[in-house]
């Protein structure tokens, strides 16, 4: 079987999983929403100083509530063992990563797009007039959320405070991904021209995604196996 | 042939010594009793050849490959502590996904082979959550052998067994031995091991305490190893 049909099996199985027993994507919408009403209630929906925050709130909600899927990632593998099994199979570990890597992908997107819109509501804002961009501004941050995340919910896997340790641990590596990402949505959600200065935040992006993933791809036997 | 080649294998966990210069092969076709006490290193050792974590020292080799290629990981089978099937996923679904990651050509027909061989056609598309322990561990034996692995590491595999699933298990084991494949098999019971195995080593405290053939002696008396060979 080809990297891409093994990597599509364990993503498949995931998602499978997940639709059955829906604890990652609820735990992390509730969360997302929660969170986006609490902060509505600290800062003046539709005033200048939200305008100027509003890509740094929507990403640290994106942020805060990928964690809740992404540690799940591979602690829902330690039931019954299925870790070793996955291990023990041909399947290599960078494939194995690749297929949770997608999985949580496109979890995170789901939850990324069902509370976008409830931004908007609770934040007065209006619906971006290049919401493309912005969309790719979500895949491409998203992204880098998700092969971080991905690679330390591998690495805390067998510790018994992973769930302090994963974001702990996620965060300051997400930095320069995050910086990009609040940038490029403040202006597009602010509805303001995009700068020739911008497009390095786009760059950043791209280069964060790509560099880490190819990392991730490499290091991840050494996570697994030791 | 030498099937499984171990030679001056260590493991530490931090300081501790789990396995001290293990050295011994297994032959092609052979049934190996892995004994010892618990804590002795025997989950270490097959762990180890399972390709699920690494030597400190020394070198395995198995079926002429490294443990961790894929090649030869698609021609072993592991049965562990755990079942290593998927709650949330069907019988139908755990076999044909593990079916997909070995690579084989028919995964909905093999799965299928593979229910029916271990009595839970019946019950193909129930969850696993909603399976008794027996039927969980026929899903388990049958997702180790559906592949038809060279090499079966085996990991005190009659442990909570109900019966029906310790028939399934020697059936498969005793066709895997006519057809020539290797066991390796950690147990702590004696007897229903010894009388499948071709050969016995005995770990204590990480050493190899003994390595040979399995003897009559051994079949009439399964404590004999142990007060010959075992601590005091």
């Amino acid at each position: 079987m080809s990297f891409l049909q093994q990597a599509l099996a364990i993503a498949g199985k995931d998602l499978r999983s997940e639709i059955r027993s829906k604890e990652t994507v609820n735990a992390s919408l509730s969360f997302a929403l929660v969170i986006l009403m609490l902060f509505s209630f600290a800062f003046d929906p539709g005033s200048d100083q939200v305008r100027e925050i509003s890509g740094g709130l929507l990403w640290l909600v994106y942020a805060f509530a990928g964690t809740l899927i992404l540690n799940r990632s591979f602690a829902r593998e330690l039931v019954n063992d299925c870790l070793d099994a996955l291990i023990s199979s041909p399947a290599s570990g960078a494939q194995l990563f690749f297929g949770k890597c997608l999985a949580n992908y496109l979890l995170l997107m789901v939850v990324e797009c069902v509370s976008f819109p409830v931004f908007i509501i609770f934040y007065n804002a209006r619906w971006p007039a290049r919401w493309g961009l912005l969309f790719l501004v979500m895949l491409l941050g998203t992204w880098g959320i998700t092969v971080i995340g991905t690679l330390f919910s591998a690495m805390t896997v067998n510790l018994r405070l992973r769930e302090l340790m994963l974001p702990t641990l996620v965060y300051p590596m997400l930095i320069p991904a995050l910086l990009g990402a609040i940038r490029l949505s403040t202006v597009l959600i602010a509805g303001e021209a995009l700068e020739t200065d911008d497009q390095i935040w786009f760059k950043l992006l791209a280069g964060f995604d790509v560099i880490f993933t190819v990392l991730s791809l490499a290091l991840v036997e050494i996570v697994l196996v030791g | 042939m030498t099937a499984v080649a171990i030679e001056g294998v260590w493991k530490f966990y931090g300081d501790f010594p789990a396995l001290k210069d293990i050295s011994f092969n297994v032959d092609g076709g052979a049934c190996l009793a892995l004994l010892g006490r618990n804590g002795a290193g025997k989950t270490t050792l097959l762990r180890m050849l399972a390709g699920l974590s690494k030597a400190a020292k020394g070198s395995i080799t198995i079926l002429g490959g490294d443990a961790r290629a894929e090649k030869t990981r698609a021609r072993i089978g592991v049965l562990g502590h755990g079942i290593g099937v998927y709650e949330e996923l069907s019988a139908f679904e755990n076999l044909r996904l593990f079916a997909r990651l070995y690579g084989i050509e028919n995964p909905r027909q093999i799965a299928m082979e593979w229910l029916e061989r271990t009595g839970l056609d019946r019950v193909s598309d129930g969850l696993v959550r909603e399976f008794s322990r027996g039927m969980r561990q026929r899903l388990a034996v049958a997702r180790a052998f559906l592949h038809n692995p060279s090499l079966l590491l085996l990991d005190e595999p009659f442990t909570a067994l109900d019966d029906r699933a310790i028939a399934v298990l020697q059936g498969l084991l005793k066709g895997a031995l006519a057809e020539g494949r290797t066991i390796i098999m950690s147990t702590h019971q004696l007897r229903e091991a010894l009388e499948l195995a071709t050969d016995v080593a005995l770990i204590n405290r990480g050493k190899l305490a003994y390595r040979g053939e399995r003897t009559r002696e051994m079949l009439e008396d399964p404590g004999w190893l142990y007060r010959h060979y075992g601590e005091a």
